[in-house]
């Protein structure tokens, strides 16, 4: 009798659990359909869906709650207009441009337009972020709750998430079998110039998928808020972020090109998340964050390191690929001996002017803000590692930053270890966490390695990082020390300057070391083609394990040094994976390929915002997300970074005026650009 | 490379001033990122008149028909297409104007089944119906892609996907037709029915540019030759004087060098 209850009960649960999990679901399903529309016609692996849902929602609750516009009105503007819009500008105005580029360099770039666009949309709206809009839905009276079959409950906004999706999948159906234009967007998908020798623009049918994944990507963004508690209070470009990841994995269903499997898959992540929240226990912490947000996340890790299918180049089928020069490799060319002397001298004397400024004049603010620069800079330089010397990318510096800086913390609060040792231990973790993770993503490349230590990054984020062992308890705090070692007190401002600068000179020798040995030379044949460099007895898995190692251990002694900096480690605003994302932006805008340039990315991501934007230009500090944000579009064409560019073009103009060697540089750049592909 | 053997025949350098070329290419410059691949090359084709290109591996014939076809956009000089300057002009628009690229290899959609493929070339021009009676045409000029009309294009056999490609030609009459390497991994006695094919198409009116690595077929089918020689013409003239001016090297390595 009581079983038989028991199981009635369960059973209703399981049906409940499903009619809540469609219409989270649906909301998933949208944005992998628009994702796979705008991978498959323009090959741009777009993480900027995230920023255009949050525009046109924005834009809809700016228009309907604080304007009081009508709903149909509201939504007209937001998602009808300004969606398609944005979509069609985003295509016209970068994405055409860089057609020929590689998957990665378009990665970057839509990162970037991830950083930028929603920072430019609040500064230019004058959005305010503090005044809670509610769920607010596009259907009026959106909370009114249906009992289904008497006795499901779900509200007229899930109903109308649900439909809406079903209806716009079929419509996106219809418009690919029956219609011309389906059949050319389809055509551009194969190969933009044979539909061209067709007679048809190719341009302009691009275009128009971009405005029809850009209003599939707005509609997701009102749809969402009403069925998403995390995204309704306040509106905030963040809380898209996982969505679209979340919707990545759906459509990795489906191999990144099927719709359809885009939508069911949407539909069954949101069904299988609400089944995991009702039936399994939440003792656990994995288990219970699988049950939300992590879910996700391992899912798009294992279908991108255990399904091989899913790598398939898309473009790879085009008879025509051809006719484009090949991309420029991600650091492929290299710079001339005179100009590392030049950039030495110089850095030497900028270094000194700086440096009897800083411990001669500077007040405390200031000496605070270069000991932050320093700090970031030994950060990047491990970006510099891994995207410099390694010619990849990957999205998970923050994670092991992170790790360096709760090593320090644990070590220091539970057994009272200096924090430079604990600094070390946490440098080893990530260290042995970077060769573990080199393992599983040992054979992946470009986007895909991208995607994957994504992925890894959020699950830190969202798992790990609630351990007491890992991200320590509310009753410890995350308080950490200034390191007193071998007798000499840190504990100062100047002293503890003093150490940063001598870390940071320590790790930029390292890496110049590094570079200039055979594992430097190893990188280098890698780089140019990973299955060359083994056809001559480079062993390719150990550079690898290498790279991240040295890169992780790298993140994470700055990621210890700038939690002893701030005295405690600020997690939430220095080391969630969004912030990575900026990371990177900045550091392959302005120079991954050199030690420099990791440098200048460090004092930029500091002094820029603090010192040119606002007191030089009295802007606001988040012009540096737009700024650098767009900039992420130079690393198209110029993969070295904008300042190591201006640099090289700079010494060819006065070598060309000089008219000294001038044939044998022209030489070596021509040779250096036609070193061709990024993934083997 | 130099000018003196450029011309053979003496009314080859002064064509008469009245009539203007289909296409009519002058003084090009074409590369590809650092590498260049075309030096000064000048060239017409003229209304119905048919060019068969010749040259050896890497002597630049695709990249003159690329450029021809709007796919390549040239470095310097000039294209012009009845007269007109299409030197900026992208390749959709030389579509557009009657000048039809049939590219090297597997030139079909290989995604798209046989009736999706002919369906996107002829419905920029016809309605839903016009597209209707130009499958049938083209399934009656070719019954042996008819019979594979619900096929996936990638699946066709080397001669088959050729027939497709000049299936969507054939039927819409373009001015002129740039077909390059039709030849090319072709068993001989499919490439004697893809030369008859283009032999209709030459009596049909349309104008022709061959190229060709494989001297035989394309000189007897075409009026005129030029010869390509690293990025720049080395010789033009009648096709019945080409063979001698090209001497026995092409010969040599026309073939299967490429397969």
């Amino acid at each position: 009798m009581t079983a038989s209850v028991l199981a009635a009960g369960v059973v209703e649960e399981t049906i409940r659990a499903f009619f809540q999990g469609l219409p989270i679901g649906a909301g998933f399903a949208l944005v992998a359909m628009s994702f796979v529309l705008t991978y498959k016609t323009s090959g741009v692996f777009n993480l900027a869906f995230g920023a255009q849902a949050f525009i046109s929602a924005a834009t809809y609750f700016e228009l309907h709650v604080r304007r009081d516009w009508p709903i149909w009105s509201a939504v007209l503007v937001a998602v009808v207009l300004v969606a398609p819009v944005l979509g069609l500008l985003l295509e016209r105005l970068i994405f055409r441009h860089v057609h020929a580029a590689s998957a990665v360099s378009k990665l970057v770039i839509s990162l970037g337009l991830l950083v930028a666009l929603p920072e430019l949309f609040k500064l230019i709206v004058d959005y305010n972020r503090e005044q809670p809009f509610g769920a607010v839905g596009i259907i009026p009276d959106g909370t009114t709750v249906y009992r289904l079959f008497g006795r499901y409950p779900v509200t007229r906004d899930e109903i109308a998430a649900f439909v809406i999706v079903v209806a716009a999948a079929l419509a996106l159906a219809a418009l690919f079998r029956y219609t011309r234009l389906g059949l050319r967007i389809r055509a551009v998908v194969q190969s933009p110039r044979m539909t061209e020798l067709n007679g048809v623009n190719a341009d302009w049918v691009s275009s128009g998928s971009w405005m029809l994944s850009s209003l599939f990507a707005g509609l997701a963004g009102v749809l969402l808020v009403p069925t998403t508690p995390s995204l309704g209070t306040v509106l905030e470009p963040t809380g898209y972020f996982p969505i679209v990841i979340s919707a990545l994995a759906a459509a990795a269903l489906g191999r990144l090109v099927s719709l359809p499997a885009a939508m069911f898959g949407g539909l069954a992540l949101g069904v299988v998340t609400t089944q995991m929240r009702t039936h399994v226990p939440r003792d656990n912490v994995i288990l219970a964050e699988l049950q939300g947000p992590a879910l996700p996340y391992v899912m798009l890790f294992a279908i991108i390191v255990f399904w091989p299918a899913i790598r398939r180049q898309v473009a790879g089928a085009d008879p025509l690929l051809g006719v484009s020069p090949p991309p420029p490799a991600l650091a492929a060319t290299s710079r001339s001996r005179g100009m590392t002397i030049y950039t030495r001298i110089m850095a030497l004397a900028f270094f000194t002017a700086v440096g009897i400024w800083t411990f001669g004049y500077a007040n405390d603010f200031w000496i605070s803000r270069i000991t932050h620069s320093v700090i970031f800079s030994i950060i990047f330089l491990s970006i510099v590692v891994f995207t410099g010397l390694g010619g990849q990318i990957a999205l998970c510096q923050v994670t092991f930053a992170a790790i360096g800086a709760f090593g320090a913390m644990q070590f220091a609060q539970r057994w009272d270890i200096s924090v430079i040792v604990g600094m070390l231990a946490g440098a080893a973790i990530a260290a042995a966490v970077g060769a573990v993770l080199s393992i599983p993503v040992m054979r992946l490349g470009g986007i895909w390695l991208a995607i994957a230590t994504l992925a890894f990054a959020l699950f830190f984020h969202d798992v790990l990082v609630k351990y007491s062992w890992v991200g320590g308890s509310l009753f410890h705090g995350r308080g950490v020390p200034r390191p007193e070692f071998l007798g000499v007190d840190f504990s100062s401002r100047e002293n503890f300057l003093i150490l940063s600068i001598a870390i940071l000179v320590l790790v930029g020798v390292l890496i110049i070391l590094i570079r200039e040995s055979s594992t430097g030379m190893a990188l280098r044949a890698l780089r140019g083609s990973e299955t060359a460099a083994e056809s001559i007895g480079v062993i390719s898995w150990r550079s690898r394990v290498i790279v991240f190692s040295v890169s992780a251990a790298i993140a994470a002694i700055g990621g210890g040094l700038l939690a002893m900096e701030e005295r405690l480690v600020g997690y939430e605003a220095n080391f969630d994976p969004q912030t990575g994302l900026f990371w990177l932006v900045i550091v392959v805008v302005l120079g991954a390929r050199t030690v420099e340039g990791g440098i200048q990315a460090g004092v930029a991501f500091v002094i820029f915002p603090e010192l040119v934007l606002h007191r030089w230009f009295g802007l606001d500090g988040a012009w540096r997300f737009v700024l650098f944000g767009f900039a992420a579009i130079s690393f198209a064409r110029h993969p070295e970074g904008l300042l190591e560019h201006g640099k090289r073009r700079s010494q060819a103009l006065m070598q060309r005026a000089f008219a000294r060697r001038a044939p044998a540089m022209a030489a070596a750049g021509a040779g250096g650009a036609a070193e061709t592909g990024e993934e083997p | 490379m130099t000018d003196a053997t450029t011309t053979a025949d003496p009314a080859e350098m002064a064509p008469a001033p009245l009539v203007i070329p289909v296409l009519e290419m002058r003084h090009v410059n074409a590369a590809y990122g650092p590498f260049r691949a075309l030096f000064d090359v000048s060239l017409s084709v003229g209304e119905g008149e048919t060019v068969a290109l010749l040259g050896r591996n890497g002597a630049g014939k695709t990249t003159v028909a690329r450029v021809a076809s709007g796919l390549v956009e040239p470095t310097g000089g000039e294209v012009m297409v009845d007269g007109n300057d299409f030197t900026k002009t992208r390749a959709y628009r030389y579509a557009k104007a009657g000048v039809v690229h049939v590219p090297e290899g597997r030139a079909v959609f290989p995604d798209f089944s046989v009736e999706e493929n002919l369906t996107l070339a002829f419905s920029r021009t016809r309605d839903r119906s016009g597209v209707r009676d130009a499958l049938a045409r083209a399934f009656e000029l070719f019954p042996p892609i008819a019979q594979r009309r619900r096929q996936i294009a990638g699946t066709l056999s080397g001669g088959e996907q050729r027939m497709l490609a000049m299936a969507r030609v054939l039927v819409e009459t373009p001015r002129l037709l740039i077909a390059d390497e039709l030849s090319l991994g072709l068993a001989p006695i499919v490439t004697d029915e893809v030369y008859a094919v283009l032999a209709r198409i030459r009596d049909a009116g349309t104008a022709l540019l061959i190229v060709e690595q494989h001297m035989g077929h394309a000189l007897a089918l075409c009026d005129r030759a030029i010869l390509l020689d690293h990025g720049a013409i080395s010789w033009q003239g009648p096709a019945s004087e080409a063979a001698q001016a090209a001497g026995a090297s092409l010969f040599d390595t026309g073939g299967d060098s490429r397969s």
